[in-house]
């Protein structure tokens, strides 16, 4: 195994395609012994996570529908397999129907190709029966059956490869398309009015999109008469609940018990029992008193060393305590709900059921996807935005995901500080986080021109999501966020001690006096958190949680830096899509906005603490309560579906 | 009528699908004019969802406006 670039020599490049979570990770895992999930391909350059085995290189490719090249990702993939050699295209047996139309699209394309039929035992579940010899001759190409999660079909996969080979094509395609060419894959997607390709050969792209399509339809709906038995089954469970889910009047209760059982799992048992326990007793306890006890034998107490090894922001102790005493249990635990998430199905029917509220945000209910995954990791969902239909939605849900959609690291610590507070604090700051994002969105809806793309959304069975795989999903990405974020962690508080010995920190703080005690109505230590939230958001949040603080005081400081500039790997993807200008815009845009924001609550606390005999998080939570309606309103009158 | 009128548990036939790029996209999905639909949920104000054999699509509800379809007796 090695993570090599995709072109040696004496080697073949196998591309892994097919449809959208028929898995395709998960033969290209067993395969390479890498670990891949679809979030994993990074930025614009065409850099696809390859894995050698044996003479074969294996690209792990974005799932498609066809080779149509309609979104960014769609492109992405097309490129990748007019690069390779052989494709392996994976199908799910339960949706043949579906899923052959890309099978024949690379027949007629001329790639040699093994079709593996996965998912066999969710297929018989439902009472599908295929004959396999029958489809093997159909398409002209060697068919095996896998249940993949199972490992099964795998090893007869590999052996079979060699023998991919080109399929029979659509009868007529010869009429529309000249195949006799070495370019024949582009051949044919220039004549489907492919203007990538077509622009890439300078020619101009032909009209037979919707001609070839019909005639390829009408292909595989004849294959799977042909090669498919079913017998009529009850509906499953699955259906079931997947129904429920959709029905505003379950789903939206279904939502909220969602949300409300994550908070039990995160903000109070993770964030409170089992961080309590290790951050005070372990760390707390045991750790610091040790290291700082063998260091007192080498180092002079309080000098400038010892203040950067276990000083207030010391590299061994802040630093360590933090990063595995806070974050990774809470990284772990939100990591752990969003791969639950993901592998159940029920992204896409959140989608589904928000889709209205998210026109109004000049979005469609695809971008709860790109939405919630930020609050995994808000660098990954910006690159996954390229999956929505417009450049205008890109627009938004970067923006919003650079603005108001705080990471699972910040969220870590933000629910370790804020779940002691109380449960009108988490209520309030859950409001007014709501409340921001939906009303920005509402308002770059109405400035940006345009108006949504129509949501097309396929909702996959609603599946259990197997343990093993939510593990290993959830452990590996803990791990790496430990590796990315611990030596800037450690660079950070270094940076903070020197600024601290050297009395630059004294400096910078009377210079943000004005912004951080005067309208924020913070003590003025609390700027080394901002300094730090340059770096990450979470090394911020973190900063600010080592100056003492009254209540009120930490809810405000949350506030602003929930909504302060994304991370320094963000910013750069940022710019990345979006080029340099419109980038610094919406980085200046963030900056300046987190402080309006943050103090602009801070003056509504100070109203309300006027008020004789009122508690203030009741109050502030009512008014964003009512904030909220008013955005919902304005969001609901400005593209009202239901007005014409 | 259009998508968007239909009702739950209704079979309709699709008759026509007028923008190029949605009859594109619907083709890979195995829907295509003269294919016959089950109207599986409709979100109030919000998107329809359809069923064609074990596929389930949610169409948004400007899209549905803009398909022609026939009931099913």
């Amino acid at each position: 195994m090695h993570n090599s670039t995709c072109h040696c020599g004496n080697v073949y490049n196998v591309a892994i395609t097919g449809n959208p979570n028929v898995g395709k990770s998960v033969i290209f895992n067993y395969f390479t012994n890498m670990y891949t999930d679809v979030s994993n391909y990074p930025g614009t350059t065409i850099d696809v996570i390859c894995g050698r085995c044996g003479a074969y290189v294996f690209s792990d490719v974005p799932g498609i529908y066809g080779l149509s090249g309609f979104t960014e990702e769609e492109r992405l993939a097309r490129d990748i397999i007019l690069r390779s050699d052989i494709a392996v295209n994976v199908v799910d047996a339960s949706h043949l129907e579906r899923d052959l139309f890309l099978t024949q699209h690379l027949i007629d394309a001329g790639i040699p190709i093994i079709v593996v039929l996965n998912m066999m035992d969710e297929a018989k579940e439902q009472g599908i029966y295929i004959k396999i010899d029958e489809l093997e001759k159909e398409l002209g190409v060697p068919v095996v059956p896998a249940v993949a999660v199972n490992k099964n079909g795998l090893d007869l996969l590999l052996k079979k490869l060699p023998e991919a080979k080109t399929g029979n094509i659509t009868p007529k395609l010869q009429e529309k398309v000249d195949l006799n060419t070495p370019s024949r894959p582009e051949a044919l997607l220039i004549a489907e009015g492919d203007e990538d390709i077509a622009g890439r050969n300078s020619c101009r792209p032909g009209n037979y999109r919707d001609e070839l399509y019909r005639l390829r339809r009408k292909r595989v709906n004849e294959i799977v008469d042909k090669v498919v038995r079913e017998i009529t089954v009850e509906a499953s469970l699955s259906a079931k609940i997947g129904r429920l889910m959709l029905k505003p009047a379950t789903g939206i209760p279904l939502l909220l018990i969602t949300l409300l059982a994550i908070y039990q799992l995160i903000g109070v048992f993770v964030a409170q029992t089992v961080v309590g326990y290790i951050e005070e007793v372990i760390m707390g306890q045991y750790y610091q008193p040790l290291v700082r006890h063998i260091l007192s034998g080498v180092v002079t107490e309080d000098s400038a060393l010892w203040s950067v090894l276990v000083g207030q922001f010391g590299l061994l102790t802040m630093a360590v305590t933090y990063l595995f005493g806070l974050l990774l249990p809470l990284i772990f635990g939100f990591q752990l709900v969003l791969s639950i998430l993901e592998d159940s199905g029920y992204l896409p029917r959140i989608a589904t059921l928000l889709d209205r509220l998210l026109i109004g945000m000049g979005l469609n209910g695809q971008a709860v996807i790109p939405l919630i995954l930020g609050f995994g990791c808000v660098t990954m969902a910006t690159i996954s935005t390229r999956m929505l239909g417009s450049d205008r939605e890109k627009l938004i849900a970067i923006f919003l995901l650079a603005f108001a959609v705080p990471c699972s690291a910040q969220m870590a610590i933000i629910t370790s500080m804020i779940a002691g507070l109380g449960f009108f604090y988490v209520l309030a700051y859950g409001l007014i986080l709501f409340t921001v994002m939906v009303g920005a969105g509402t308002l770059l809806a109405k400035v940006i021109p345009g108006s949504s793309t129509d949501l097309w959304i396929d909702l996959p069975p609603v599946r259990l999501p197997r343990l093993a795989n939510v593990l290993k999903k959830t452990w590996i990405k803990s791990a790496e966020f430990i590796k990315e974020a611990a030596p800037l962690f450690a660079a950070g508080a270094l940076f903070l001690s020197l600024l601290k010995i050297t009395g630059g920190l004294t400096f910078i703080e009377n210079l943000l006096v004005p912004i951080t005690v005067h309208w924020l109505g913070l003590p003025k230590e609390a700027a080394g958190g901002f300094i730090l939230g340059f770096i990450r958001r979470e090394f911020g949040t973190a900063g600010l949680f080592t100056t003492p603080m009254d209540p009120v005081q930490q809810f405000v400081a949350l506030i602003t830096i929930t909504f302060f500039v994304p991370c320094i790997a963000t910013a750069m993807i940022i710019f990345k899509e979006r080029g340099w200008k419109q980038g610094a815009a919406i980085w200046l845009v963030i900056f300046v906005l987190a402080f309006i924001i943050g103090g602009l609550v801070a003056k509504f606390i100070q109203v309300i603490n006027t008020m004789p005999g009122v508690s203030v998080m009741p109050v502030l939570a009512g008014l964003a309560l009512i904030v909220l309606s008013v955005v919902l309103w304005v969001n609901w009158k400005s593209e009202g579906i239901l007005k014409t | 009528m259009t998508l968007d009128k239909a009702k739950r548990g209704q079979q309709l036939i699709i008759r026509k699908i007028p923008d190029e790029l949605v009859r594109a996209q619907a083709i890979r999905f195995g829907i295509t004019e003269g294919s016959v639909i089950t109207c599986e949920e409709i979100v109030p104000a919000g998107p329809v969802v359809v069923r064609r054999s074990k596929q389930e699509i949610a169409i948004g509800r400007n899209l549905a406006k803009n398909i022609d379809v026939d009931l099913i007796q």
